[in-house]
């Protein structure tokens, strides 16, 4: 029995931010504690993006207080690949001169099972070979908090699937604190030890899933679940 | 700032989550892994972007200033005499007395008259040209060599034929110029429309639009960027040339006050046309500005997310 410990791999402390006047986060609160993978949800422009690049440090909070890591890794929606480099060399990008060594790469590769490409060009991957690259990017570093901003969007639903199971797997491995942000709501029930809504630029919903592992699509739990997230997210009974 | 979170802290327990279900990370990580205690850095908070538009101004004149300054110090303290470099009294003397009893305004008048009318001329045609070459193959194949092999004939050699060829009058003044500001607006043009993303141009085409439609609509827009820098490239140059082609066969013009001033070694007449060249150049940069801003609307909130 392995619980999530309660002390925090990130803290959000009452962070507003906004674009010109538009308040995208008010007042938010949000902690991640260490190996929790927690989901988070939300519409279209609903600012969860936004928050996780906070948290990544690409975007300043207008106000209020955000403690991260030192370590701390961001998958993208895309794979964001240089393509002028080989894919060992966008594993090991931005790594210390000593520390980026092909073999390290080349390890990190064998855990999303691309250990063969490693000398291919970015461009001749397929998308979801790519996402994979971009994902042992971001574990090589070891990050205490990894950052998964809809990685699986724009797979199709087969490797979308098999995605899933990796990632969940390699967390499962390498025990960061995981904001996932998504728009998939079976996706987050599937992977997360705790499921947020972010509506109105406030968190409206928290709910940690009970569920067994490993967890599949379906069963009363899981319905009940799905549905009270989907109202939560404005999608009426009759629409679903 | 950083701050150490680790299990002592209160505040740390209270904010945290309750304890959640069996962790889907449990089955293979090792219990010590998730205690490890993690370092919490401290990121800046505050809207860093909002910066005043007075600072952003005053950076921009920071440089001019301190070379205007550095200027006036080397030589009134005759570290570099007069001789050399002419002090900013002594070039401001000269200003005057050309504005006074020559006709420096209609120098500058004449002179920017050409740089334009050249600049219209060369970079109309080098626009024309480069969505030819860039869009159709034949373009390209019968065009894009001897483009090339022109591009590298230096335009001042070009100035003595002009004349025999055009006149001593206006029209070779602007031929040439035009000729200088031909070719970067042809390369950028024609890079930039062989760059345009295919499929947008397919799915316009697949949606009925064609032949002058679809370059007016779509490919002229989407290679916007690149003509733009074209054109940036072609107005410098348009200066440029305009001080070749006026020291030979004009009566006017500030090409032509340089000339005079170069062989006379009137050194604070020089220095007023240098100034008055810099002038220009930022003018025209302003200009490109513009209609950049003019001709790509849909660039200006690009960078709000």
């Amino acid at each position: 029995m392995n619980l999530p410990t309660t002390q925090p791999a990130a803290m959000v402390v009452e962070v507003s931010k906004s674009f010109g006047d538009r308040e995208v986060l008010a007042d938010l609160d949000l902690t991640v504690s260490q190996g929790e993978f927690v989901a988070l949800l939300g519409a279209s422009g609903s600012g969860k993006t936004t928050l996780l690049r906070i948290l990544a440090g690409l975007e300043m909070a207008s106000s209020g207080e955000v403690l991260v890591p030192e370590v701390r890794t961001v998958v993208y929606q895309e794979p964001r690949l240089v393509a002028s480099m080989r894919v060992w060399r966008n594993v090991v990008i931005g790594l210390p001169r000593g520390e980026a060594t092909r073999q390290r790469a080349v390890a990190a590769l064998r855990e999303v099972g691309l250990e063969a490409q490693a000398d291919s060009w970015p461009g001749t991957l397929s998308g979801g070979e790519a996402q994979r690259v971009a994902l042992a990017r971001a574990l090589v570093r070891e990050p205490q908090l990894l950052l998964l901003d809809e990685p699986f969007a724009a797979l199709d639903a087969l490797t979308r699937l098999k995605m899933q199971g990796l990632v969940a797997e390699l967390c499962g491995r390498h025990h960061p604190g995981v904001l996932l942000v998504t728009h998939d709501v079976e996706e987050a029930i599937l992977l997360a030890d705790r499921v947020l809504v972010l509506t109105d630029s406030k968190i409206s919903l928290d709910r940690t899933v009970e569920l067994a592992r490993p967890r599949r699509i379906g069963g009363e739990a899981f319905d009940e679940l799905r549905d009270q997230l989907l109202a939560e997210l404005g999608v009426l009974a009759g629409q679903r | 700032m950083t701050v150490q979170l680790t299990g002592t802290s209160s505040s740390g327990r209270a904010e945290s989550s309750e304890p959640t279900g069996p962790s889907p990370l449990s089955a293979t990580a090792p219990a010590e892994a998730s205690h490890a205690s993690v370092r919490l850095v401290s990121l800046r908070v505050g809207d860093g972007r909002r910066r005043s538009r007075r600072r952003a101004v005053a950076l921009r004149l920071a440089v001019p200033i301190g070379i205007f300054v550095a200027w006036w110090i080397l030589t009134v303290t005759n570290a570099i005499p007069p001789t050399t470099l002419s002090t900013p009294s002594a070039t401001w003397d000269a200003f005057v007395e050309l504005l006074r009893h020559q006709d420096l305004v209609g120098d500058v008048g004449i002179s920017i008259r050409r740089a334009v009318l050249g600049l219209a001329l060369g970079a109309g045609v080098g626009l024309i040209l480069g969505i030819v070459v860039g869009l159709t193959r034949l373009g390209e194949e019968l065009l894009d060599a001897p483009m090339q092999m022109l591009r590298t004939v230096p335009y001042p050699a070009l100035i003595f034929l002009f004349i025999v060829w055009f006149g001593v009058g206006e029209a070779s003044h602007v031929l040439l110029i035009a000729l200088a500001t031909l070719f970067p607006m042809y390369l950028n043009t024609s890079n930039g429309v062989r760059n345009v993303d295919r499929r947008v141009v397919e799915a316009a085409r697949s949606f009925g639009l064609q032949g002058r439609q679809l370059v007016r609509r779509v490919v002229v827009p989407l290679a916007m960027p690149s003509i733009m820098t074209g054109l940036r490239f072609s107005a410098g140059i348009s200066v440029i040339a305009l001080v070749f082609t006026e020291s030979i066969g004009a009566s006017q013009g500030i090409g032509y006050l340089v000339s005079q001033a170069n062989s006379l070694q009137q050194i604070p007449i020089l220095m007023v046309c240098i100034i008055i060249y810099a002038l220009i150049g930022i003018a025209a940069d302003i200009s490109v500005r513009i209609l950049e801003r003019c001709t790509m609307p849909w660039r200006r909130h690009q960078a709000v997310r």
